[in-house]
């Protein structure tokens, strides 16, 4: 146990550190003592109830949420009011609810940051525009409006538009909990390229079947804490905790 | 009924009226900008974490909403110079222009505000998360969508201004309805002269209804109606 730890130090390099993270909305202690390491092209997936704070983690990361209590630092960075932009440059996020900007084309949606924020040429922005939906397999619909198409293909523009910022490290947040059933496999099988490439991703998420395919390990977490960490096959078949073998039973029987 | 149908006709079909209905639309459409430039600046504040900024905002739609535009009308034109000594003196076109334009950008200020604010939060979030500048998102992501909701409400105000021009017959500007209590003062058929005035209103009220269908439509990219009422 001790040699692997030893081991894992040396080879690897930490690109998420959360260390003692503590979060309140107003009286309600959200994030309690949360610490986690996360490794450069690690795949990280985290679970729990309603409520325990797995969202709420994941958006203190790129600073969608303030933390209160605790350091969080994203490539050797911490995270504060002065180092916000540089964070959020190396990361990229999906949303539940997709987000995208309606009055604009899928393919403007993807150019207009790099454009903006980046300070591409339209030619250029364009270019890698295309070569990203291509990726996501959308380059057909390139030219539509979010409202044209169908949840999945909204989702995977979506992916497309925070690749197009060449993230390091990609967050996401339940993006298949708002699809139909028939659409989630197809953002899965996104997501699934996509950590095949070798990207870091935190997936807040509650497919286990993805979480068992290619997450490196699992986090679940309870109540504002991680109750427990470690590869997905061993919280699956031996989870230590009575929490987490009930939630599994909740989530797995239907 | 005594209603003199051939001075009503040859008045209606005279060149009378065009440089009344010149100097409407010159007024109401500058009128227009001042206050859709003034609300626009006033709904992004309102929308912002300035708090001084946003006190001084609602202390001016509060007090611009609360006097009737005629009063405000006639401060600008007489009441100014007065105050001041003489030294500052609108003519009546300057005066009339900034009294209707003050005025609008109060109501539009609340209705870019409300726009702004039917804005989903998570496109600021993904703003955001894209790395992009407060302009940036501002001018791209939320106004383009605040402006959208923002165009019914901002069609009604444009309507109101036009016809709130007939009051700027206080300060001798010879518009639509000036040019009415002149001749009628003349020739007493107030109901003939009356009748064409409302008529000249109404046209341009019409007129204006296609440059504001016009502008809905621009806007409306990538949304879905609640129905397809066009295809009705």
């Amino acid at each position: 146990m001790q040699a692997e730890i030893k081991a894992g130090a040396a080879g690897r390099e930490a690109v998420i550190a959360l260390d003692g993270l503590n979060k309140w909305f107003g009286a309600m202690h959200v994030l309690k003592d949360v610490s986690l390491t996360i490794d450069k092209g690690e795949k990280v997936v985290i679970c729990g109830p309603s409520g325990s704070g797995k969202s709420t983690l994941i958006r203190c990361i790129n600073g969608l949420e303030q933390h209160q209590g605790g350091q969080i630092s994203v490539e050797g960075v911490e995270l504060g009011p002065k180092t916000l932009s540089q964070v959020r440059r190396e990361v990229g996020m999906v949303f539940q609810s997709f987000n995208l900007f309606p009055h604009l084309t899928i393919k403007e949606n993807c150019m207009l940051a790099p454009m903006e924020a980046r300070g591409l040429s339209r030619g250029d922005a364009e270019e890698r525009s295309m070569d990203y939906l291509r990726r996501v397999h959308i380059a057909e619909h390139a030219h539509k409006y979010p409202s044209q198409l169908s949840g999945g293909q909204q989702q995977r523009a979506a992916i497309a538009r925070a690749l197009c910022m060449q993230p390091r490290i990609m967050l996401f947040d339940e993006p298949t909990s708002a699809l139909d059933p028939e659409m989630i496999s197809e953002v899965l099988d996104t997501m699934i390229e996509l950590a095949a490439s070798g990207m870091t991703m935190v997936c807040v998420t509650h497919e286990m079947g993805f979480a068992q395919k290619v997450a490196d390990r699992m986090v679940f977490m309870d109540q504002g804490a991680i109750a427990e960490v470690g590869p997905p096959e061993r919280l699956f078949h031996s989870p230590s905790s009575e929490r987490l073998a009930l939630f599994l039973k909740r989530i797995l029987t239907h | 009924m005594r209603f003199d149908l051939d001075y009503f006709l040859s008045l209606l079909f005279s060149t009378r009226f065009f440089e009344p209905v010149a100097i409407v639309i010159a007024v109401a459409a500058t009128a227009m900008v001042i206050g859709v430039l003034i609300g626009t600046v006033g709904g992004i504040v309102l929308n912002s974490p300035v708090p001084l900024l946003q006190r001084l905002v609602r202390l001016y739609v509060t007090t611009i909403r609360g006097i009737p535009v005629l009063v405000q009308i006639v401060f600008w034109y007489n009441g100014l110079p007065a105050l001041t000594g003489g030294a500052i003196n609108l003519s009546a076109y300057a005066a009339g222009i900034i009294a209707l334009g003050v005025n609008e950008g109060a109501y539009m200020t609340e209705i870019v505000r409300s726009g702004i604010q039917s804005v989903d939060r998570g496109q600021r979030e993904a703003s955001q998360v894209l790395s992009l500048s407060y302009r940036s998102m501002m001018m791209k992501v939320i106004l383009p969508q605040a402006i959208r909701i923002a165009i019914p409400p901002t069609g009604n105000q444009a309507v109101n201004l036009l016809k709130n021009t007939s009051l700027l017959f206080t300060i001798a500007i010879p518009e639509i309805f000036a040019t009415g209590t002149n001749l009628f003062s003349a020739n007493f058929k107030y109901f003939e002269v009356i009748a064409v005035v409302a008529i000249w209103y109404l046209l341009l009220a019409i007129a204006y209804g296609f440059v504001q269908r016009a502008l809905e439509r621009r806007f409306a990219k990538g949304r879905r109606d609640l129905y397809d009422l066009a295809a009705a």
